[in-house]
């Protein structure tokens, strides 16, 4: 039913959207306490690119994120993902999406502690009831480099190869958009490198749609493009940037709210 | 310190209310009992002083030296010629001879026998009004064809003055016209649930006592200015041994204390509650503190960075445990004195008994029990979290990981050498020369071991269990979930299967007593049909005229049949059980007696034979001469004719048939018969039954239904133990919500990532719900089992009871392993929904 919406879109100058957030507020609270986190943000994300959502703390690039995703409901506004306009779902339906359209990868990994790796990569697949294409999964697993490690447990794992878990948990049911909440924030930069070159690389020869929230220049580097976030308004973007560049802007932006 | 506990306490009420709740319902049950038992007794105390108000000093014939009062008691009575006797006495003004016996059965308008739920169905002489009896309506009795009837017994019968009514004594059924109404002193129906019929003087002897010239007791009052206890002391020296004298103070004070001993039942059963809630109400605060426990470990370590002692932090624990058993205390004594009174009200109300209620009271013993109990139970749980809690390093403070799971190596150990050690004892008893007690000792020890090894036994068991319920993700999960804190898994399997095993104990051993005595029954009873009343009700067998015998035989397709009087004797001093027999080796093939010494074909006058068991106890063999006492007549030197072994349901005395004339009740009890077949056996049943047909109380069963009867009166034992069982599951459940509760609570990260990556809230309640199932399920199996093992322990020491095969009541078996999963998703609800409604975004929220 909402096909005409992602028809328009793709007159665009991209040949396909993958999420697209229309005039969408966010308020939390009432009266005294009222906080506006989201001011009228647009944003359209391709297929197959690896974005990263940039922004001071406060900035609200994480309730931006948690709306896109459909784990928040957004006060105004539209965000439609894939063929599904997911504002107005409700619980049953939200869940439906998360599980067959949308992957996460957490900061804190959120591995379930009772479940080897391979269950766990599986797991959304489980719950669906639905069984991964094994040519797939095996891509999937060569790609995380996590072959020798499939029947540990999380706490037999390092940090860095829990996260790769929780990249090949997203994965695998090749979800429309995979989002990724600060991923290497509790990790070392080696382990770090290694998810976000993961993720890179997901994009680019799988051609996952990931969307990242992150702090770090750094990080934001891997990504195809950058989109910056101020007071809840979205300010600037740059494309195939540089940590320099990521960097410069974000100082810029620091400056102007300063 | 105090504040901080305190505080933490208020903020987990709902917890605490959960693990106190088996508390409460323990503490209830103690109160209650001692609220009823107070309540009941003082109302005793006030029938038993009104009863006895008219009485001063009273004779009866003595019971035998070697018995107490209420044992076996040979109806006799007190000859007619000592009344003339005792009102020549100086100091005596006047002397009465009365009767007053239980057994006067008034069948009532519907055709049946108007009973009672213990109180008696009293027969006696009509005195004429006094103190204690007036009549309320008509007038006395003034022949032998008339009745005055207590109002009570006018209302359970349904008659009025003026009706007819047919009436069972000693004599088979008599038909009386019923001429008064009688009541009590102050216009009581009745005197503690008591019926009455009173007769006139020219039958009552014969009726109520079987001969003439006799009383049942001699009413003796005092001349002016003696005192009761002074022509007490003249009446019993010139009376000597043969008579009991007592005023009727003493009197009042041996009723009192017999009613005593009957409240020390009602007392046992509700104690025997109270014993199983606490006892579970043990495990259910251990785990709810060792959760909590667990739970605070950061907070507790960061008390001690902070500089707590170790025994403070013992301290707080231990005082949370003494406030939630003080107030589980104060809440169960509430109840307590409730359910004590009500209990009281159903007695008096509903029970049939007619009692008066004395007003209720609350005896100090019952707060004193009430708090003792309440925190002695919670002190006990508390223990071992305590100390854990005060072991916790001070790094944990600082470390983000919970405490890493401890060994069960310990624990295991224990569990193991505990278990062996019981395992050894049980087979040991066991043995051919063991003592049956070692078997009791033995179960109980493996039982002990069995609960410690339940943490190691938990993860392989859990996980086999969890295949049967694990299908789909959701069930995977629950599955895996169960399996995860073997500890906690174990302590709440262990809530339920306490429970679950007294009651599997119990039937077990239920199951084999009715086994044994089916197995006993069908080898050894060979009569077609059995006449006879109900035994277990009353001492004395309702009986019925001898003269059915003849008829009996008489009737087409009869083969033989074979009369019984049952009744009791003294013999050598002690009583004992007789039984005369018609003809004896018509019975001797109905119920396999095979003789062992001597011979049993006829036992002439002066012979009598014994059954083998009561033999060897006093050293007796054929030739050897025994003393027996009946209840009239002089004693009697017979001679042992034949040592016996089998005969079921036979009493260990058989006598000769010289003797009936002299049995307290000289009618028969029972008659035994086979069937030739030429006859349809449903007709000889029915021929049979009208034959009987003014015997209300007399039935015709056949083999099956004689051996219903046998397991008939264990009835109210498998009533209760479905009490017991209710109750036992009621708190395991709670046990099982109070673990869910906490483990949902610990999870709520893990809930809400399960729910972002696409658990449904159903999906997400039959997590929950599996892990429930699996735990209680486990639970009920180690009850299932341990029971079953406990009783067939049990069977072993009753064995010189008769009781040898050990049967398994599977079918019982089943129903509690579905009673347990049927718990786990009861126990699953509440914790189900709390975790279905886990925001996803708060529980990935890092803030």
């Amino acid at each position: 039913m909402e096909s005409g919406a992602v028809d328009t879109t793709a007159s665009r100058s991209r040949a396909s959207v993958a999420i697209r957030a229309e005039n969408v507020w966010k308020v939390y609270g009432s009266g005294e306490a009222e906080v506006t986190a989201l001011r009228g943000v647009d944003l359209e994300l391709a297929r197959g690119e690896f974005t990263a959502i940039m922004g001071p703390s406060g900035s609200g690039k994480s309730t931006l994120m948690h709306c896109l995703a459909g784990l928040d409901v957004v006060t105004r506004g539209e965000i439609v993902l894939g063929r599904t306009t997911v504002t107005g779902l409700r619980d049953k339906g939200l869940t439906r999406l998360r599980r067959d359209h949308i992957g996460f990868i957490f900061q804190q990994f959120n591995l379930v502690p009772t479940l080897t790796a391979e269950e766990n990569i599986r797991l959304p697949m489980t719950i669906a009831g639905r069984k991964p294409e094994p040519a797939w999964m095996a891509e999937v697993i060569a790609t995380v480099g996590l072959r020798e490690r499939l029947r540990h447990r999380p706490h037999q794992l390092s940090g860095g190869q829990q996260q790769r878990v929780a990249c090949a948990r997203a994965l695998v049911p090749r979800p429309e958009v995979i989002f990724a909440d600060e991923p290497t924030g509790n990790l070392d930069s080696r382990a770090g490198a290694e998810v976000l070159r993961l993720l890179r690389k997901s994009a680019r020869e799988l051609g996952q749609t990931i969307v990242m929230v992150t702090h770090d220049p750094v990080a934001a580097a891997y990504a195809d493009r950058v989109v910056f976030l101020a007071d809840g308004s979205i300010v600037t973007e740059l494309r195939e940037p540089s940590a320099e560049a990521v960097l410069d802007t974000m100082k810029l932006l620091d400056a102007v709210e300063g | 310190m105090l504040r901080a506990t305190l505080k933490n306490l208020l903020f987990r009420k709902l917890r605490l209310l959960l693990s106190g709740l088996a508390v409460v319902l323990g503490v209830t049950f103690v109160s209650g009992s001692f609220v009823l038992t107070d309540t009941l007794g003082r109302s005793f105390d006030d029938l038993y002083a009104l009863q006895y108000r008219t009485v001063d000093v009273q004779i009866r014939p003595a019971p035998p030296k070697s018995t107490t009062e209420d044992d076996d008691e040979i109806r006799t009575g007190v000859p007619a010629d000592l009344v003339t006797r005792v009102r020549s006495m100086s100091g005596v003004a006047a002397a009465t001879g009365v009767i007053s016996v239980d057994g006067a059965r008034v069948i009532g308008s519907n055709g049946k026998v108007v009973t009672t739920n213990g109180p008696s169905r009293l027969g006696s002489n009509w005195i004429g009004e006094n103190d204690l009896v007036r009549l309320r309506a008509g007038r006395a009795p003034a022949d032998g064809d008339e009745v005055v009837l207590n109002a009570a017994l006018l209302d359970a019968a349904g008659v009025e003055v003026g009706d007819r009514v047919g009436i069972l004594t000693m004599q088979p059924k008599r038909t009386f016209t019923v001429v008064g109404v009688m009541e009590y002193a102050g216009g009581r129906d009745s005197l503690g649930g008591n019926l009455e019929v009173s007769f006139h003087e020219s039958v009552a002897a014969r009726l109520m006592l079987g001969r003439d010239e006799v009383y049942s007791a001699v009413d003796v009052e005092p001349a002016a200015g003696f005192a009761p206890g002074a022509v007490r002391d003249d009446v019993r020296a010139a009376l000597g041994s043969e008579f009991r004298v007592q005023t009727g103070a003493e009197l009042q004070a041996t009723a009192r204390k017999d009613a005593q001993s009957d409240l020390q039942l009602f007392n046992g059963i509700l104690l025997a509650f109270a014993a199983v809630s606490l006892l579970v109400g043990i495990f259910l605060i251990l785990n709810t503190f060792s959760i909590l426990v667990a739970q605070r470990t950061r907070e507790l370590a960061l008390l001690r960075a902070l500089g707590g002692s170790r025994g403070q932090v013992i301290g707080s624990v231990v005082l949370e445990a003494i406030v939630i058993g003080v107030t589980a205390a104060a809440v169960g004594l509430g109840l307590g004195v409730g359910a004590g009174t009500l209990l009281a009200w159903l007695f008096s109300t509903r029970g049939g008994t007619g009692l008066e209620l004395a007003g209720v009271g609350v005896p100090s013993a019952a707060p004193i029990a009430a708090f003792g109990v309440g925190v002695l139970v919670s002190m006990v749980a508390a223990v071992s979290p305590a100390l854990r809690a005060s072991r916790i390093p001070v790094i944990a403070a600082l470390q983000e990981a919970a405490t890493p799971d401890r060994s069960l190596a310990k624990i295991t150990v224990a569990g193991t050498a505990v278990a062996a050690l019981g395992a050894t004892i049980l087979a040991v008893g066991y043995s051919r020369d063991g003592q049956p007690w070692f078997a009791g000792a033995g179960a109980v020890a493996a039982f002990i071991g069995l609960l410690l090894l339940t943490p190691a036994l938990a993860r392989p068991a859990v996980s086999r269990i969890g295949r049967v319920f694990s299908f789909g993700a959701a069930g995977q999960l629950g599955r895996l979930n169960s399996a995860r804190d073997p500890r906690r898994t174990a302590i709440t399997a262990t809530t339920l299967m306490v429970g679950i095993a007294l009651i599997t104990g119990m039937n077990t051993v239920l199951a084999s007593i009715n086994a044994s005595v089916r197995d006993r029954v069908t080898d050894t009873m060979m009569a077609d049909l059995i006449v006879a009343g109900d035994t277990s009700l009353a001492d004395d067998p309702p009986t019925f005229d001898p003269a059915v015998l003849e008829r009996i035989r008489s009737l087409p397709g009869v083969a033989a049949v074979a009369g019984t009087y049952q009744s009791q004797a003294q013999i050598e001093g002690n009583p004992a059980s007789i039984a005369v027999v018609t003809d004896i080796p018509a019975l001797a093939h109905m119920r396999s007696i095979k003789t062992t010494e001597g011979t049993l074909a006829d036992l002439g006058t002066d012979r009598v034979a014994v059954d083998e068991r009561t033999a060897r106890e006093r050293s007796l063999h054929a030739g050897s001469i025994v003393t027996v006492k009946l209840a009239y007549g002089d004693a009697r030197h017979l001679t042992v004719a034949a040592v016996y072994t089998g005969g079921e349901g036979v009493a260990p005395w058989l006598m000769p048939k010289s003797v009936v004339k002299d049995l307290a009740v000289p009618q028969l009890s029972g008659v035994d018969l086979t069937v030739t077949g030429v006859v349809p056996f449903e007709d000889v049943r029915r021929d049979v039954e009208t034959l009987l047909r003014d015997s209300p109380e007399i039935t015709v069963t056949d083999r099956d239904g004689y051996i219903k009867r046998q397991t008939s009166q264990y009835d109210l034992v498998v009533t209760m133990s479905q009490i017991l069982l209710a109750l036992a599951v009621l708190i395991a459940v709670l046990g099982v919500i109070n673990t869910l509760a906490l483990s949902v609570l610990e999870r709520t990260r893990e809930l809400g990532l399960l729910r972002v990556i696409g658990l449904s809230r159903g999906q997400t309640m039959r997590m929950v719900t599996v892990e429930a199932v699996i735990i209680s399920v486990f639970g009920a199996m180690l009850g299932t089992v341990s029971g079953t093992g406990l009783g067939a322990a049990a069977v072993r020491t009753l064995e010189a009871s008769g009781i040898t095969t050990v049967a398994v009541p599977w079918s019982r078996i089943t129903l509690y392993l579905s009673l347990g999963a049927a718990a786990g998703v009861i126990a699953a609800v509440l914790p189900a929904a709390r975790a279905a409604r886990t925001n996803a975004l708060d529980a990935i929220s890092y803030e």
